[in-house]
Parts: C-alpha cells; structure tokens; sequence
C-alpha cells in the first residue's frame, strides 16, 4: 500500500485528481463535477484522496473563519482618509467639456453675437455651394421596379427616354400560356398586377415616337386574348 | 462603500492576516484595499467578481507590506520560522487532535501554499478566478495546490499523523 502511494506521489498528478479540491468546494463548472463525480465512482483511490481533501478542506474553513474580524478602527481608518481625499478629478470627457464652455464663457457677448453671425453666413454658403455642385451634377438615374419577369431587370427611365408603358386587360377566357406567348413576342413584361382587371405592360426598354406607341396599341387591341389596351405615362 | 465593506471587510482582513500574519498590519491593510477601490471604482470593469477583484487588490497590498517589512521573507523557510506562541504541529499531533495538527500545518505552509489554500477552501474560488488573484496560469494554478497538499501531507506525516493519502 505505502509503495502504491509511493508510486502515486512520484507521478504527475492526473487531471482529475487536481479538480478534486474544487470539487470539495463546489467551484467545479456541471461539465467538470460529473467528470469528478464519475471518476470518484470507479477509483477508490482516487475518493480516499477526496475524502482527505474534505478534511483539509473543512480545517481550512475552520481557521481563517477562527482569525475574527478587524477591530472599528480599520472602518474609522478607511473613512477618515475618504474624507480627507480631495474632491474627484473628473474625466478626461468632462474636462475637455469644461475647457470648451470655460473658452466660450470668455468671450464678450459682442464677439459671441458676431461670431455667431459669421458662422451662420458661413453654413449658407456652404449649403449653397453643395447645392449648385449637386444640380450641375444631377443625372437621370434609373431606379428599378418591381417585376415578375425573371430575366433582365425592369428599368424605368425618369426621363423622355422611357420605354412605352400600357394598361392591358385580357381576355376572361385567355390562358397563362397565351399572355406569355404575347409577352415574349411583344417584349413586354408585367411591371404591375391585376388592378381592377388590368395588367400595366411595358415594352422593351427603348423609348418610342408617339406613332410607334399608337401602332403598338392599335396591334395590341386586335390580339385575340386582349379586351383593352390604352397607352400610359 | 460602507454597504461594499460591509459585505467583504472581513474576509478581505482575514485573506490579509493569513499573508501577512499580523493583525495591526493586516488592519491597516484592509484600510488601504478600500481606500483604493474607492479612488479606483471606475476602473472595476465587472468581468470578474467583486470579492476576486478586492482579494487581487489585497495580495498586491499585502505583498508590499511584506516587502516593506524587511524582517519578514517570502521563502518557505521563513515563513515556516514566524514565531508562534502556540504548539508547534509536532505538539499538536502528539495530542492526538488531527484537526488541531491540521490547522497548525495549514498555518505552517508557505505563503504561496497558504494563499492558494486559502483561495480555494475558504474563499470559494474558481481555478479562473484563482489565476485572475494570483496572476499565474490555470494549469500552474491546479499543480501549485496538489503540491500544497502534497507539502500539508508531508508536515503531518512528519507529526505523525497518518491520513491514508499519499
């Protein structure tokens, strides 16, 4: 036995004989305790030496709790150096603070009210400058639409170069085949759903003349599945 | 502050006197760990417990007022040389009181075997929070206690007291 113990004392401690103290004190994460728990089960070893730690672990508490407590004196102590502490410094936030209102509050009422009007002119001209860069800059930029087209994406110009656009109403009897079939060979795609039975089309992506549009609509209204036709902005 | 003292002055003290084994010293210890939680309660940053943070705070005070005590070392022969007026372990054994025997050799490891004790047993103190205090890594943590043990045992065996471990 004293050879085991020998031998055991010799060798690098394992893992969960060093968790065994914070087990005793039930420090252990869930993960750790079960592994303790499992490992005390198995080595009798292993819980003889568990139950030396209780023991040493039940004295330690005894004497530190059997050294009392400071005397008054210690909290007079403390309270008095408080007490005689000088105030706070405050931040580095509050004093660069302190600084911009300590430089303002030196100004003469005067000077604020010029300075002021400096700075207001100051920010008009700004705005102005941005303003006029902004104008000079601005280009017709297209934004995109919502479509059931799963293909290009449907871009509307702001400007005149918009693709022709029409409200359509089908026919009651026309098939979905058939509104493809006529969408692919128009070009046209669904930019908007059925609102009080019409469909708004557009077609293609290239702006036409006022007679194009009109001859796109005279040909859309003799399609056999088409009931209406109207040209729209 | 009074409410923070309240609730851990007295663990705080006895952390201090087990370090410094001197109560006038670890009074004016105690005095000194508030007064800088006090001037530096922004800088508690709350990742840790408040009890760890004031017990790292108590080891550093403790160990300058150690250092400031030219007569006290930190080597285990020295501290093992601090006078006690009680019985020494031997004594104590040959009373036949394992627990007495136990306290004095307890009492009778060295500073860095004692602190950890300490921290772990009484202080209740996670192998992180117990690296945080003492500023060491977790492994070094968990060895520096099993040979704290080790060295308990030894002191024991050696007041012929037999525990069955090692």
């Amino acid at each position: 036995m004293m050879a085991m113990s020998k031998k055991m004392l010799e060798q690098e401690p394992s893992e969960i004989e060093m968790l065994l103290p914070w087990h005793a004190a039930g420090t252990l994460n869930a993960r750790d305790a079960r592994r303790v728990e499992e490992a005390l089960a198995r080595d009798p070893e292993l819980a003889r030496q568990y139950a030396v730690i209780r023991e040493e672990y039940a004295e330690t508490i005894g004497l530190n709790e059997s050294l009392g407590a400071p005397s008054a004196r210690a909290m007079a102590k403390l309270f008095a150096a408080i007490d005689g502490e000088p105030v706070r410094n405050p931040s580095a936030w509050q004093n660069f603070s302190a600084g911009i209102a300590e430089f303002f509050a030196k100004l003469s009422p005067r000077t604020l009210a010029w300075s002021a009007g400096l700075g207001a002119f100051l920010l008009l001209l700004q705005a102005g400058v941005i303003g006029a860069v902004l104008v000079k800059n601005q280009t017709v930029a297209p934004f995109q639409t919502a479509s059931l087209s799963t293909n290009e994406p449907i871009t509307r110009a702001l400007g005149p170069e918009a693709p022709p656009r029409a409200l359509v109403r089908f026919a009651p009897e026309a098939r979905v085949a058939d509104i493809t079939a006529l969408l692919d060979s128009y070009q046209a795609s669904i930019v908007d759903g059925a609102k009080g039975g019409m469909f708004r089309l557009q077609f293609g992506d290239k702006p036409m003349t006022k007679d194009e549009i009109a001859g796109l609509m005279s040909k859309l209204q003799h399609e056999k599945i088409v009931n209406l036709a109207v040209a729209t902005p | 502050m009074q409410v923070l003292y309240g609730r851990h002055h007295v663990r705080v003290f006895r952390f201090g006197l087990r370090l410094v084994r001197n109560e006038q010293v670890a009074e004016d210890l105690i005095s000194e760990v508030f007064l800088d939680v006090w001037r530096q309660a922004g800088k508690f940053e709350g990742r840790s417990a408040v009890s760890t943070w004031l017990l790292a705070i108590t080891r550093f005070k403790a160990l300058s007022a150690l250092r400031r005590r030219k007569d006290v070392e930190l080597d285990d022969e020295a501290a093992n040389a601090i006078e006690d007026t009680s019985d020494d372990p031997e004594v104590a054994a040959q009373k036949k009181d394992t627990s007495q025997a136990l306290r004095k050799c307890l009492t009778a490891l060295s500073p860095d075997h004692r602190e950890i004790v300490d921290l772990v047993y009484y202080h209740e103190k996670s192998v992180e929070e117990v690296a945080e205090i003492v500023g060491i890594p977790e492994n070094t943590v968990k060895t520096r206690l099993f040979y704290a043990r080790k060295k308990l045992a030894e002191l024991l065996k050696a007041a012929g007291v037999e525990r069955g471990w090692p």
